[in-house]
């Protein structure tokens, strides 16, 4: 494949003119890794095409030529999904950035896969509506990302994932034909094929259109700042919020370190007394809201909260969240480098889970600070490491690794919002056996019978359509050696 | 006719992985509600999956429950009512409709994807699968998703299964997403409007910020078969609020002045007419009726529904979802069931129609399910493949098999 790079380049020059094809190594550098650093892989080359038709043609030539393609959007991704490969052709969706239409009287707006997360909002917020789904890279990351990864925000406990907001695509596959998914009205008239192009990693198809459901703004909302002395009171505090009947807009929840560094960093004055601090959010109209926090003070008092703090303005609602939403660097500024984990559990077994993982830092040497959808129970432990120091890289992923493995055995996910990627690939055997992966593999085959698309991604093995459609796959086979290991 | 009633996942493997080497063709039988629903295409043997009843899991704080495939609805409905909890998307009772007894199963429900009133603010039984254990077209017994609300590891699968008609793998156990339930909840009710005031009233009422969680228009002959309105004899426009007391009783107000108007049907009232609403009671004139559900792209409803009107004996019709959902009946006497005008009004307005109620000859020649595009048409059919090469779930339920 390498023997052919210059004749590739070529072939991909006639198919997209003028500056959409990359070919100088020092312009391929910019795309040799997304938001998952430690892997770096400098693309074979990388084409930016603007069109659908360009789309197309570059699949076609790449499917009948068995180029590999890797699609790209912001490259944000947190598990090595937009990792390029040695002899493969990086897509990057980024020329894609128009907004096609705002259409109020069917609650939606169709947008190109390039448009950023926020520039939705902001391109219907004048008309009193927003989109729901707000992952805190939301500056940055695309929706054409958000919808391969199925990305989440602090505001999905009430207004869902990605999955629940999105109604249309204009998708291409590895053939090189478009097909169209859902659209403005509700439901698909034949089985859920977008349901199904939700979050899967960039490896069923290239999305080339997004048809978003839009949401008119809440009139209002307030926030809730409470700190606890432990982190069991947070727990309960929040469980006996939902069992209240009270989905909040946001429920997020932080451990001491992860105080203390968003404290230092931004002074919303969170209490740093607290070994817990829950952000509760209530929205909607003033009457639902006031009441709300009134019952939400109440259940809070009871649960032993050790400090209670109502927003009474905006300015103090967004300076409760400026802490949360900066947790990230805020908690990179105690470390050289920090590693984000994003298991889920079953909220129940929270204090559990955090007592493991207490003793797995003693055991790993290395600290770590939690920010938490505590509504969900989305976990992001930040492992904070110093890759200059030798084997430190290497602890942090194995230190990872066990946390994943600890939310697979009490009860939960190996990934509830960041995606399988390449990052969590090897883990996946924790949560399924050989035959439920065969049976994702064969709908991968369905798409992309050549396995030509963002291979190497989430399975542990690469994929032999072939083999699976033939005979009865039985479990425990040899993982196949020709998978590149990182 | 063999009846197959396993009681064990190992059991249904064993009973596809025969069927799908003899290329036998079996039906899958949770309760029966549904069996009229889908194209006519009978199976030579039937699974009847009764027998996973119960096997409950239920933390109301995590809001998530596990049940068997084959658990009644109902039992299910009134457990979570007992927490004060229920399910968002509001599963609609179609034993009227269909002329079946009671609402059927949960694998029923998440087979078919049907969703009641609340489809306009919480989306479908496919937004509320997080995960199920089931047993493909091969007899492989295979899982996906999870026990918790957030979760991308892996492909969907939850989502392709809902609303696949049992049509690529038997379902055993099922996991949902719960949610609490609402504290209270009222209709305000606006009278007389036509069908394009009625989508502008419930536009303006759905875009705004008060949460409707049921928007619907009844013409007049609608109107008068739903219990609350009998004698009137105007057609109403229904808007619907739910939540905690104080909210409610203030965004009813704000609404009512924000559309100039309309009364306010309190409580007991309000629930009675949704589940009216639900089970298409308002529709059903006759019992030999077809009946067609339209899901047009909802600013397009009105002229959809003129121009079925214009060109089809229509009996009786009525609209849900804001105009996302079109209820039509049909003189049997129609031609091709009205098959073509209905899908040539979609094609122009985006969106698609399934033939709900019909005969048994009429489902088995008419296309029940919209037809796909010939790319969609060819992915679907690697899909099923890849589930079921033998063709032996639900044969022919969705599409006829694909001739190779
Ligand atoms: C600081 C920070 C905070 C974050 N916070 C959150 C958070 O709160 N919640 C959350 O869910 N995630 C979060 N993320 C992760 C990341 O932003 C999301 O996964 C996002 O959706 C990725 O979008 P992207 O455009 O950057 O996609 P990329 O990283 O470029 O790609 C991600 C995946 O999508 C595929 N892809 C991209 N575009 C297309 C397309 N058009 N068609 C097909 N496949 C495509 C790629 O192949 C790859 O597999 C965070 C990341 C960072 C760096």
């Amino acid at each position: 494949m390498l023997a052919r790079r210059h004749d590739i380049v070529a072939h991909l020059r006639a198919l997209v003119p003028g500056e959409g094809v990359i070919d100088a190594e020092i312009e391929r550098r910019a795309y040799e890794s997304d938001g998952l650093t430690a892997y770096r892989q400098l693309p074979m080359v990388v084409v930016l095409p603007s069109t659908t038709a360009e789309v197309v043609a570059v699949l076609r030539y790449c499917h009948a030529e068995g180029i590999k393609v890797v699609p790209r959007g912001a490259g944000t991704s947190l598990s090595g999904g937009a990792l390029p490969l040695e002899d493969g052709v990086l897509l990057g969706l980024g020329k894609f950035k128009k907004v096609l239409e705002i259409d109020i009287a069917n609650r939606c707006a169709v947008v190109q896969p390039g448009v950023t997360n926020l520039a939705i909002t902001q391109a219907v917020q004048g008309e009193g509506f927003y989109y729901a789904p707000d992952p805190s890279s939301q500056i940055a990351c695309t929706i054409g990302g958000n919808v391969a990864e199925n990305s989440g925000g602090v505001h999905c406990l009430k207004y869902g994932l990605t999955t629940n907001n999105v109604i249309g695509v204009e998708m291409v596959t590895m053939e090189g034909e478009v097909l169209r998914l859902g659209g403005k009205h509700y439901d698909a008239g034949g089985l859920d094929l977008l349901g199904v192009m939700v979050g899967s990693e960039g490896l069923l198809g290239v999305v080339t259109e997004v048809t978003v459901r839009i949401l008119p703004k809440p009139p209002g909302a307030r926030a809730l700042l409470i700190g606890f002395p432990d982190v069991e009171g947070a727990g309960a505090c929040v469980a006996a919020i939902i069992a209240a009947g009270i989905i909040p807009g946001g429920m997020e929840m932080m451990d001491k370190l992860a105080i203390e560094a968003a404290e230092a960093f931004v002074h919303a004055n969170y209490p740093l007394d607290a070994e817990a601090l829950l952000i509760v959010e209530l929205d909607g109209c003033e009457a639902e809201v006031n009441h709300l926090v009134a019952a939400v003070e109440d259940l809070a008092r009871h649960h032993g909260a050790s400090s209670i703090r109502a927003s009474t303005s905006e300015e103090e609602r967004l300076l409760f969240w400026a802490g949360r939403k900066a947790a990230f660097p805020a908690v990179g500024r105690l470390s050289p480098d920090y590693y984000c984990m994003d298991g889920t559990i079953p909220r129940q077994r929270l204090t559990q889970v955090l007592a493991r993982m207490k003793q797995l830092e003693a055991r790993y040497r290395l600290r770590v600070a939690n920010v938490f959808h505590a509504g969900d129970g989305n976990l992001h432990p930040l492992i904070l490491y110093d890759a200059n120091q030798p084997g430190e890289l290497e602890r942090a992923e194995a230190f990872g690794s066990d946390i994943l493995r600890l939310c697979v055995e009490v009860g939960g996910v190996l990934t509830g919002e960041h995606g399988v990627g390449v990052e969590k690939r090897d883990l996946m055997d924790t949560m399924f056996d050989a035959v439920d992966l065969d049976q994702q593999l064969r709908l991968k085959c369905a798409f992309d019978a050549q396995s030509l698309l963002n291979p190497g991604k989430v399975f542990p093995q690469l994929c032999n359509c072939a083999e699976l459609g033939r005979v009865h796959v039985k479990g425990g086979q040899t993982r196949f050696p020709e998978l590149p290991r990182f | 006719m063999t009846i197959h009633k396993p009681q064990q996942r190992a059991d249904v493997a064993e009973i596809i992985t025969q069927a799908s080497a003899d290329g036998t063709a079996l039906a899958i039988v949770g309760a029966g509600s549904k069996l009229g629903l889908g194209r006519h295409a009978p199976c030579a043997d039937q699974l009847d999956m009764s027998g996973f009843a119960g096997g409950l899991d239920y933390q109301p704080s995590e809001l998530v429950l596990s049940a068997g495939a084959g658990t009644p609805l109902a039992q299910i409905e009134a457990l979570l009512a007992e927490n004060r909890q229920m399910l968002a998307f509001e599963p609609p009772d179609w034993s009227g409709l269909l002329g079946a007894g009671g609402s059927g199963t949960l694998g029923g429900v998440i087979a078919t994807n049907i969703a009641g009133p609340r489809r306009v603010k919480s989306g479908a039984p496919r937004d509320h699968f997080l995960g199920f254990h089931g047993v493909n077209g091969r007899g492989d017994m295979f899982k996906a998703g999870g026990r918790v609300v957030k979760n991308v590891t892996g492909y969907d699968l939850a989502k392709i299964q809902a609303g696949a008609f049992g049509t690529l793998a038997v379902l055993t156990d099922i996991t949902l997403k719960v949610v609490p339930a609402p504290e209270t909840s009222v209709t305000l009710v606006l009278r007389g409007e036509d069908e394009q005031a009625a989508f502008a009233s419930m536009t303006r009422a759905l875009n705004s910020p008060h949460e409707v969680s049921g928007a619907a228009f009844l013409p007049a002959a609608a109107a008068a078969r739903a219990g609350g309105f009998g004698g009137d004899a105007t057609s109403v426009t229904l808007l619907r609020l739910e939540g905690h007391g104080p909210s409610v009783a203030f965004r009813a107000g704000a609404l009512a002045s924000m559309l100039a108007g309309g009364d306010v049907l309190p409580e007991a009232a309000s629930l009675a007419l949704w589940r009216e609403i639900a089970c298409v009671q308002p529709l059903l004139q006759r019992t030999d009726s077809l009946v067609w559900k339209l899901n047009p792209q909802p600013s397009r409803a009105a002229s959809v529904l003129a121009e079925v009107q214009a060109r089809l004996p229509v009996t009786s019709c009525f609209m849900d979802w804001g105009g996302g959902l079109l209820w039509i009946e049909l003189d049997p006497a129609v031609p091709d069931a009205g098959a073509g005008v209905m899908r040539e009004a979609l094609a122009r307005a985006g969106g698609h129609a399934m033939l709900v109620r019909a005969s048994e000859a009429l489902r088995a020649q008419v296309p029940v399910f919209a037809p796909l595009e010939a790319g969609l048409a060819r992915l679907t059919a690697r899909i099923k493949a890849a589930y079921d090469p033998a063709d032996v779930l639900n044969c022919g339920r969705m599409y006829p098999p694909v001739v190779s």
